[in-house]
């Protein structure tokens, strides 16, 4: 059952929800630490994409002292779903810390829910009992607070990573978080247009499971397809969003089938058959395997997506590059934009500024122990 | 005395003699000996099954052909078809014969759905301006592609996949047996599957020596009767099916009349001539899932692993079937709906067994899913694709994708008359006599069977850009670009597929 079924305050459609965007990431390649303040100033420029029904971010690196345990961001209707969540959360974790995710309270920002973080992991007998790894456990917990307790949402979940995100324009959202409180090395940021309103802060992006945080611009017209091809593996798609999709794919090919970024991003954004016929043997053999393989995996529609993990940044647009994205760099640092403005506005002398082809991921790698 | 028969004839032959000329084309044309000659054409409306071969040739355009009119007593229970049923089997004992598919006014799952479009928030993407993709790949894949670099800055797959039998389209033609159908047919098929990239299917029948040049666009069949199964024909395809059930049939073999049986059809099926080749209900080397399990891997010995189909009726379990057959190694599932066609079948079942192919696609779609194993199977839907808008619909179920045979013979000429059993067929197509099957030219009969899948293809390609994907693979098992209309709300639950305006 989809979340907030039962709670009409929260109520999300039974259409996934399509929407249109605008979208900023920066990461430094060499592991320098950036303010938050240089995402909220990039988005600032890009408030005309969003209409003001979800903004936010994500950041890595920005919990340095508890950089090994899980960093759950939670938000709650009310009381009784934090107690009910709280007592699930000891049952299956050890926390060793929660508290009140700091805010600032604006006028511009309404309807707030209770809003926690908790770092922890999970308990040894536990996920001794489950016979799985410490990261599909952390999954399946994440799935299953988000379908069957009452009024509550796990909105983050990786290591070292927060995201932030709320109903509001996206500069407004990085204010009431305190974003620009936060350092990190990678930073994604979004603001949304939706073209119906669900008006509910779980539905604004990034998305996140574990360490994944998706911002997207777009509409999958693969939805269906890929949905189902993804439950196959025990992901539930809960919010009906194309961008929990994207995350979920991400999670599956790279995490789970171990296929490289670069590699990935083609399955998702497939080569033409008429350019797989043309490669050379190797290449041809592993992109017709590939795509005769994730044939239910490609995403198909217009989209431009920003993909944080612990080890970088990416970008990708859809095949055949239906909507925008510009790639920036400068020093050891990857702008990634729907528009060049908000990278110059951050960044105003790039050493190099390209658009992407469509299907072409651009790769941000932190690189050795940064 | 009594009259030959009690059952009025269906139709009512009427030849405008002014019009007419006396050229007797009718007459020569007439495959059943509907016309007589005297100083005129005289028709015999009993013989008359409205293939309208008369009517296509007739210069003059001078011969109508009518349903009876003759009137009965109106009865809601004994509807006249229940009627004529009594007095023919009154008149002769027997069970009913008829050929082609089942005619009753079933609920048409597929008219009851209708497919989405993009609108403002997604462009829809022009097939005339952007590539749009139909390739289809049949056969087993891997869970997951192992990936390595190579060494050069690339990347490997170390389980490149291979096994599987490479489709410019989701259609595919249906299997109709050398026998039933004409050797022109055949050609027919196997010349347009070449041309088009697709394949034909042989059917339980055997393939004629002509053919073996089309190895690549062909599936050959292996049935319970095992007719023309040898070595080399087991190689002279891209991939074997096994035919278990056949949609309009279904838990009843292949029935051949022996009038059918001429000597290249004998020798093709390795049978004598005019023996009535009829198949056993089951394979008799398959009580099983076990035994199917044996076949299917001693036809991969025999084949070099090449991929194997089973072939099933679309019955009331046809999930867990198939996630049977699955399991058992099979690379492909071949569903024919309760609605396909057949040279030759017992009415009863023909009209009464089976259930519709929409559902089946989805219910066994969706347990392939709930275990896991989707990607060890490629589904073909057939038994009921009347039009591009069904190659859609049913892809969208989750078909990777689908067997025409009765639009593919209509293409050739067929009118639907259903006595492709009789031997007789005017237009060259279920019959073995010579006079008959020289009628169908192979090479016009590709060019049509050409023409019709092309239009499709670009139908198709109009309906994948409406959606605003650019590949067939973004529509499969995509229910939710499709809607209900009208249709019960427990079958919308079965099949998945929401109804309009949800």
């Amino acid at each position: 059952m989809a979340f907030g079924d039962q709670y009409s305050k929260w109520r999300v459609d039974q259409e996934h929800v399509a929407s249109a965007c605008g979208l900023s990431g920066v990461i430094s390649q060499d592991g320098h630490r950036i303010g938050g303040d240089v995402i909220i100033e990039s988005m600032t420029v890009l408030h005309d994409r969003g209409n003001g029904l979800g903004g936010g971010f994500a950041g890595y690196g920005i919990y340095p002292e508890m950089k090994d345990l899980y960093a759950m961001h939670i938000m709650f209707e009310d009381a009784s779903g934090k107690a009910a969540c709280e007592e699930l959360l000891s049952e299956e974790m050890e926390i060793t810390l929660g508290e009140e995710l700091p805010t600032k309270p604006i006028p511009r920002i309404t309807d707030v829910p209770l809003l926690w973080r908790y770092f922890g992991q999970p308990r040894k007998e536990m996920l001794e009992a489950s016979g799985m790894t410490a990261d599909d456990f952390m999954v399946a917990l994440v799935m299953r607070i988000n379908t069957v307790v009452p009024g509550t949402f796990v909105f983050s979940s990786g290591k070292n990573m927060g995201v932030f995100k709320a109903v509001g324009f996206a500069e407004d959202v990085g204010e009431f978080f305190r974003v620009s409180e936060y350092e990190g090395h990678t930073w994604i940021g979004h603001g949304r247009f939706p073209t119906n309103t669900p008006g509910w802060w779980g539905g604004a992006h990034p998305f996140n499971i574990l360490d994944w945080a998706v911002v997207h611009n777009g509409e999958i017209s693969s939805y269906g397809t890929n949905k189902r091809y993804l439950e196959m593996f025990g992901y539930t798609c809960t919010l009906l969003t194309d961008t929990e999709v994207m995350a979920y794919l991400f999670d599956l090919l790279i995490r789970k089938h171990e296929l490289p970024m670069e590699v990935a991003c083609k399955v998702m954004a497939a080569p033409f058959w008429k350019d797989i016929d043309k490669m050379k043997e190797v290449p041809r053999d592993l992109y017709r395997s590939l795509r005769m393989t994730y044939s239910s995996a490609l995403v198909n529609g217009p989209f431009a997506v920003l993909v944080g993990h612990q080890r970088g940044l990416v970008g990708l647009n859809d095949r055949i590059k239906l909507r925008p994205l510009v790639a920036a760099t400068k020093d050891d640092r990857l702008y990634v934009s729907s528009e060049e403005s908000a990278i110059r506005q951050v960044c105003p002398k790039p050493d190099t500024v390209w658009a992407p082809r469509g299907g072409e991921p651009v790769i941000g790698v932190l690189r050795g122990d940064a | 005395m009594m009259p030959a028969s009690l059952v009025p004839s269906e139709f009512l032959v009427e030849v405008d003699q002014d019009k007419c000329r006396r050229c007797k084309r009718c007459v020569l044309n007439c495959g059943f000996g509907a016309f007589t000659f005297t100083d005129r054409s005289v028709p015999d409306s009993s013989k008359c099954v409205a293939c309208h071969r008369c009517v296509m040739f007739c210069p003059e355009s001078a011969i109508t052909i009518k349903e009876n009119p003759l009137t009965f007593r109106q009865h809601a229970m004994w509807d006249v078809d229940k009627r004529k049923a009594i007095w023919k089997q009154a008149e002769h004992s027997g069970m009913i014969l008829t050929g082609m598919g089942n005619d009753l006014p079933y609920l048409s799952v597929f008219d009851h759905i209708l497919i989405d479009a993009c609108q403002v928030t997604n462009p829809s993407i022009d097939p005339l301006r952007e590539p749009m993709e139909l390739r289809t790949y049949l056969g087993r894949k891997p869970d997951r592609i192992e990936v390595e670099p190579d060494g050069k800055g690339g990347f490997k797959a170390d389980n490149v996949v291979t096994n599987n039998i490479e489709l410019d389209l989701p259609i595919m033609f249906s299997g109709m047996s050398y026998g039933s159908v004409s050797l022109n047919v055949h050609k027919s098929l196997a010349m347009a599957a070449k041309k088009l990239g697709t394949v034909m299917n042989t059917g339980e029948g055997g393939l004629h020596k002509e053919l073996y040049d089309y190895a690549d666009s062909i599936i050959v069949q292996c049935a319970s009767g095992r007719f023309g199964v040898h070595s080399e024909y087991l190689n002279k395809g891209v991939a074997v099916e096994i035919k278990i059930g056949q949609g309009a049939k279904p838990g009843i073999g292949g029935h051949l009349p022996g009038e059918k049986i001429g000597r290249e059809v004998s020798s093709t099926r390795m049978i004598p001539v005019g023996t009535d080749a009829l198949s056993p209900a089951p394979h008799h080397d398959i009580y099983s899932i076990e035994d199917l399990r044996q076949l299917i891997y001693a036809l991969k010995e025999a084949t070099g692993y090449k991929p194997i189909s089973v072939k099933i009726a679309t019955v009331h379990n046809v999930a867990a079937i198939a996630s049977g057959i699955a399991r058992a190694g099979a690379d492909i599932i071949y569903l024919d709906g309760f609605r396909g066609g057949t040279g030759a079948s017992p009415q009863i079942v023909r009209d009464h067994v089976g259930i519709p192919m929409e559902i089946a696609l989805a219910v066994v779609d969706q347990q392939l899913r709930k275990e896991g194993i989707r990607n060890w199977v490629s589904i073909i839907a057939a038994g009921g694709i009347r039009s591009s808008a069904d190659v859609a619909k049913a892809i969208a179920l989750g078909a990777d994708a689908v067997g025409i045979g009765t639009a593919a013979l209509m293409a050739l000429g067929c009118r639907l008359c259903q006595k492709c059993y009789t031997g007789n067929c005017s237009w060259g197509i279920a019959t073995q006599r010579p006079e008959l099957t020289g009628r169908l030219d192979p090479e016009w009969g590709a060019e049509r069977l050409v023409n019709l899948v092309e239009s499709w293809k670009l139908e198709l390609k109009e309906v994948l850009g409406a959606l605003g994907v650019n590949s067939i693979e973004s529509l499969r098992g995509n229910r939710e670009r499709l809607r209900t209309l009208g249709l019960d709300s427990t079958t919308s639950e079965i099949i998945d597929v929401r109804p309009a305006g949800s």
